[in-house]
Order: C-alpha cells, then sequence, then structure tokens
C-alpha cells in the first residue's frame, strides 16, 4: 500500500473529511474539516466521491513525500508550497512523482489549508469517517515521523485542471439565519448586532472562534436562563459575559448559553477561514431566504466539478518548452516517471 | 410531577433542521414529552430525514434539502403532534452501575450531601435506591444527563471549577447526575466514582445509553470497586436488562 510521509508537520495536522453525522444524540458532533467546501474542492480537482479524506494544516504546513507517485491538491487557506524547489500551484491538481519533497509553508490568506492526494488518506475509519475528532478522542494531531496509508492515485494519465474560486479568506459580511433562541434578544440588540463589526479574536481552533468589537455586550432579555439545547455549527453563542463565539465542526452538540443565529452553511467557510484580526459583520436573513441556500454536499460536488477546467500552460512560464515534442503532440512533461 | 406545558414551539435550527421544543425549562414532563415525541418522529420514518435526535427538552429533525423541505417536515411534525400520545414513557432498557461512595472515591459527597440537607449516608441511599432516566446525552461524546433527582437535590454549581475529574467520576448539580466523560473543567460536585465508561469510539457500539434508559447506581465497597476496575471483562461491572 502506499505511504505518505510527514518529515515536518507544523501544529495542527488532523486527517479529515466531511465528518460523521447522526450522532448528536449521542454527543458527538458531525466534526470534519473546518472548511469543507476546501474538502469538496479537492475531491472535485482530483474527481474523487465526497468521502475523501485530507490533511487539514491549521496556519502552518509541513514537509512531505509519498511511495508512489500520485497527483495531488492544495485548497482552502493559500500557503506556500514547493515540489523539490518549484511553486505548486493553489487550486491545481498537480503531480507530485514517489520520493520528492512536497514543502508547505506558512499561511498567507485564511487559517486551513488542505493536501489532498488522489486516493486519499486510508487510514481505519471509525463511525464510517477518517476525521480526526480532538476532543472525542477520535485520532490525533499528527507529527513528524508519521507515515500514512494511501490510496493509489487511480488516473495517473489525467489532464491536470484548475478550479477558480472565490476568495473567502477576507471575511466580510456572513448571513444569519434566526434560531430558536434570537427570540430571547429585543429587537434593539439584534439591530445593533447587525450594525456591529466585529474581529476575529486569536482565540479560536476547530470548535469555534471568539469575536472582539466594541461597544456594549450582547445579552438576553433580563439575564433569562435557558435550558440547555441543541446546537449546529455556525450557531453564534453568546456566553455570560455577553462574547459572541461562532461555533464550527467540532462544537459541542448541547448548550445553555443563548444562540443569537446561526452563520448558514454557505458562509461557515468565511469564519473558519478569517484570520485573528479579520473584520466580519453579520446580515439577518429571514428563514425563507436562509433555506433558499440551503444544499447538499454531493449536489456542491457536482458543481464544482463541472468548474474544473483543463490547465491552461502560458508557454512562457515553460522553462523546457522546447524539451516539448509542439508538432506531434503534447506532452506532460514528466512522462519518463510514469509507469 | 404537575408542571403545566405549553404548546410545543416548531423553530428552525439550520437550514436543514426544524427544532420542537417542548418547554423553556427542565421537568421530567418536559424530558418525557421530547423522548416521546422522538420516538415517535423515528417511527413515522418521514421522507428525506436523515436524523432525529433529542436534547433535555425538544427534538431536533435534520433533513436532506434535496429531498424534502422545512415546509413539508413540519407539516408532519403537526400531524404527529396532533396524533394520539398513547405512547409509553416506560423505559425500554435499565442499567445497574456499581458506583463507590468512599471519601477517597467521593472527595465533595459530604459537601452536596450537606446542601441537600442530608446526612452522607442519606445521601447515599437515596442516590443508589433511585431509578434515574438518561435524559439527553452531550458536552462530551455519550455523557449522560441523568433525572431528576428530588427537589433537595436542587444544588447548585460550585463557583470555583474541578480542573480535571477521573473518568466514570459521578457528579451532582440541579437534581441531576454525570457520569463524567469529558476533559473540561466542571462546576458539578464529585460525589462518587464509578469505572463505567459510556463512551468506546472503536467498538461496533461506542455509545453505551439511549435517551431514556433508566440507570441505578449500586453502591459497592472500595474493596469491590478496586476489583471492578481491574476485571477488563466487563464494562465497570455494568449490567444492562432489556425491559420491553
Amino acid at each position: 500500500m502506499p505511504v505518505l510521509t510527514l518529515h515536518k508537520a507544523g501544529p495542527g495536522l488532523t486527517v479529515q473529511d466531511l465528518g460523521r453525522s447522526g450522532w448528536k444524540a449521542q454527543g458527538l458532533s458531525t466534526g470534519g474539516g473546518a472548511d469543507p467546501l476546501a474538502v469538496l474542492e479537492a475531491a472535485a480537482l482530483l474527481g474523487t466521491g465526497t468521502d475523501l479524506a485530507v490533511i487539514e494544516m491549521m496556519a502552518l504546513g509541513g514537509t512531505f513525500s509519498v511511495s508512489e507517485g500520485t497527483y495531488i491538491a492544495l485548497t482552502g487557506a493559500v500557503m506556500q508550497a514547493e515540489i523539490d524547489g518549484t511553486a505548486v500551484p493553489h487550486n491545481t491538481t498537480q503531480y507530485l512523482p514517489a520520493g520528492a519533497k512536497l514543502t508547505i509553508g506558512a499561511v498567507s490568506k485564511g487559517v486551513y489549508g488542505y493536501l489532498a492526494l488522489a486516493g486519499g488518506i486510508t487510514t481505519a475509519p471509525i463511525m464510517d469517517s477518517r476525521a480526526t475528532h480532538l476532543t472525542a478522542g477520535i485520532g490525533k494531531l499528527l507529527a513528524a515521523g508519521d507515515r500514512l496509508p494511501i490510496g493509489a492515485d487511480p488516473d495517473r494519465a489525467r489532464i491536470p485542471v484548475n478550479l477558480p474560486i472565490d476568495d473567502r479568506f477576507a471575511g466580510g459580511v456572513l448571513r444569519v439565519m434566526p434560531g430558536p433562541q434570537t427570540g430571547s434578544f429585543s429587537g434593539q440588540m439584534l439591530a445593533a448586532f447587525s450594525e456591529t463589526t466585529f474581529r476575529r479574536n486569536p482565540r479560536g481552533n476547530r470548535q469555534g472562534i471568539r469575536l472582539d468589537y466594541d461597544g456594549k455586550g450582547f445579552g438576553t432579555q433580563g439575564g433569562l436562563t435557558l435550558v440547555s439545547d441543541l446546537i449546529v455549527p455556525g450557531d453564534i453563542q453568546m456566553t455570560g459575559d455577553g462574547v459572541p463565539y461562532v461555533l464550527l465542526a467540532e462544537c459541542q452538540t448541547i448548550g445553555g448559553y443563548p444562540r443569537i443565529g446561526s452563520v448558514i452553511p454557505a458562509d461557515l467557510s468565511k469564519v473558519a477561514q478569517a484570520a485573528p484580526g479579520t473584520t466580519l459583520r453579520f446580515q439577518f436573513l429571514s428563514v425563507a431566504e436562509a433555506d433558499a441556500t440551503a444544499t447538499t454536499q454531493a449536489a456542491q460536488l457536482r458543481q464544482l466539478k463541472d468548474r474544473c477546467a483543463p490547465v491552461l500552460r502560458d508557454p512562457h512560464d515553460i522553462a523546457d518548452l522546447l524539451g516539448y515534442q509542439l508538432i506531434s503532440g503534447v506532452t506532460r512533461g514528466d512522462d519518463l516517471e510514469r509507469p | 410531577m404537575t408542571d403545566t406545558l405549553q404548546d410545543p414551539e416548531i423553530c428552525p435550527l439550520g437550514v436543514d433542521g426544524v427544532l420542537v421544543r417542548f418547554a423553556q425549562s427542565l421537568s421530567d414532563n418536559a424530558n418525557a414529552r421530547a423522548l416521546h415525541f422522538r420516538d415517535q418522529a423515528e417511527a413515522a420514518a418521514i421522507a428525506g430525514v436523515i436524523e432525529v435526535a433529542s436534547s433535555l427538552v425538544s427534538v431536533r429533525i435534520g433533513f436532506d434539502p434535496s429531498v424534502t423541505d422545512r415546509k413539508t417536515i413540519t407539516a408532519a411534525v403537526h400531524r404527529l403532534l396532533s396524533g394520539p400520545t398513547s405512547g409509553d414513557a416506560m423505559p425500554q432498557r435499565l442499567w445497574h452501575i456499581p458506583a463507590c461512595f468512599s471519601a477517597d472515591h467521593a472527595p465533595q459527597l459530604a459537601d452536596a450531601a450537606e446542601l441537600a440537607g442530608c446526612t452522607v449516608e442519606d445521601a447515599i441511599a437515596q442516590i443508589s435506591s433511585q431509578q434515574v432516566r438518561v435524559m439527553a446525552i452531550g458536552f462530551a461524546p455519550g455523557q449522560p444527563y441523568l433525572g431528576l433527582l428530588p427537589d433537595h437535590w436542587n444544588i447548585p454549581r460550585q463557583s470555583a471549577l474541578t480542573e480535571k475529574l477521573p473518568r466514570g467520576a459521578l457528579i451532582c448539580a440541579v437534581r441531576q447526575l454525570i457520569v463524567w466523560a469529558a476533559e473540561a473543567p466542571t462546576g458539578w460536585r464529585h460525589i462518587g466514582q464509578t469505572a463505567f465508561r459510556v463512551y468506546l469510539p472503536d467498538t461496533d457500539r461506542p455509545f453505551a445509553f439511549q435517551p431514556g434508559d433508566a440507570v441505578q447506581f449500586a453502591a459497592v465497597s472500595a474493596t469491590d470497586f478496586a476489583a471492578i476496575q481491574n476485571d477488563p471483562t466487563t464494562n465497570g461491572g455494568a449490567r444492562c436488562e432489556v425491559l420491553r
């Protein structure tokens, strides 16, 4: 079985997929990639299904090699990456030859970067998922020296593709839908919330991020004490001192703090990818408006696959242009290393 | 229990979920209604529903938005709520779980008993004579909220948090017990110790409890508890009795 070896590892590397759903009533949140859209983008680029398991890298990457050549893709946060000194483009399939060193550096835009391999990470699934869920004791942080099983690339003769994406790394306006506790906040409080510019606090992880702001705290009317109730990722929880947290993939399943609303799934990747200091604002939608944005991961993957396009290389960027057989056809230039 | 219940509220919870909330505060009655509705909703096998999850006083119905929508699910919820509620509130399973209340395994039992207005001996007798129900599972995977204990056990959380508790600790606050499974600080008081693991992620059945299960703790001596802790063939000496 081919293997991915970690020679160096940043402090926040885990195996992730789209998580394990259906265990909310047992106290286990779905988990999975903090930016699920980035996992789907990788699946689209590499032509896999929604079950692709990838390496999630928080803020810093690592150095990797594979025992068998495979196509890879880097999605999510932008991290400078090279294969044996040659830059690897973002959101583009790229061949990683056996033994070559893939070096992924610090993040330049966003928070969570993803390294995906065409055959996926093939560690043993637990409850039908390979996602590391640290707070539930499933899986662990990856470390230098780890060797992970990977699937063989099913198509090493593929045409490289690129996926153009909208920038979701700069914060901005997040759309929010009402939830079961929205009515506990006064209309005045809700209006103030929509008019406030928040900054992502450095405190944050896969469970959620804390927001800073200037002005008075956001509390419920009369300090209402609420019975603990179910949570979904995206919920904006107001702690006792009125500080908002936006909850992410690995959040708790029930909680007693009131939630002013819920960031819709379509905008949740923006939350996960907001680096400390990024400004965020909230815009309330009606339930009907929010529902109109609902989709499934399978449908998202189909749309992303439709947007993948063959890589067009500018002849100026091809250092060894004369080495190509320009008359009789096109080669990828690395045919000699293919089996 | 004779609390008055409002009509259930139907609220959105996510673009793919409907929350049915039976009360604004916790009572045995509200919890029983939520658990019963959970069973009804599961049995109804509503097209496009992918998850029915219950909490203390509410149930969330999660659906696949490519198959159905909020309007259809809400109509199905109304049909279920208006139908007969002849449901059997009896638990399906009764867990017997050994617990040790000796001083070194129950560092805050005396404190809790005093707050509840009884002696340590009475406290042990009360905790181990009453069947409690799994009202909800959460905070940590598989971790049960058990209740409700009689009114005099409505003891507050302590303001100073306990940083770390051994797994299986029996803790108490606000008329509830928890068999602790989290790696987090807590304000609940440590009143006993079990060797029971509520969550076994590497097994076919990772979660011991289902919401609605009944639990009875059996007080055991420190010597017997040590033997249970050292016996790898059982999960903390617990026994699960199927009632119906």
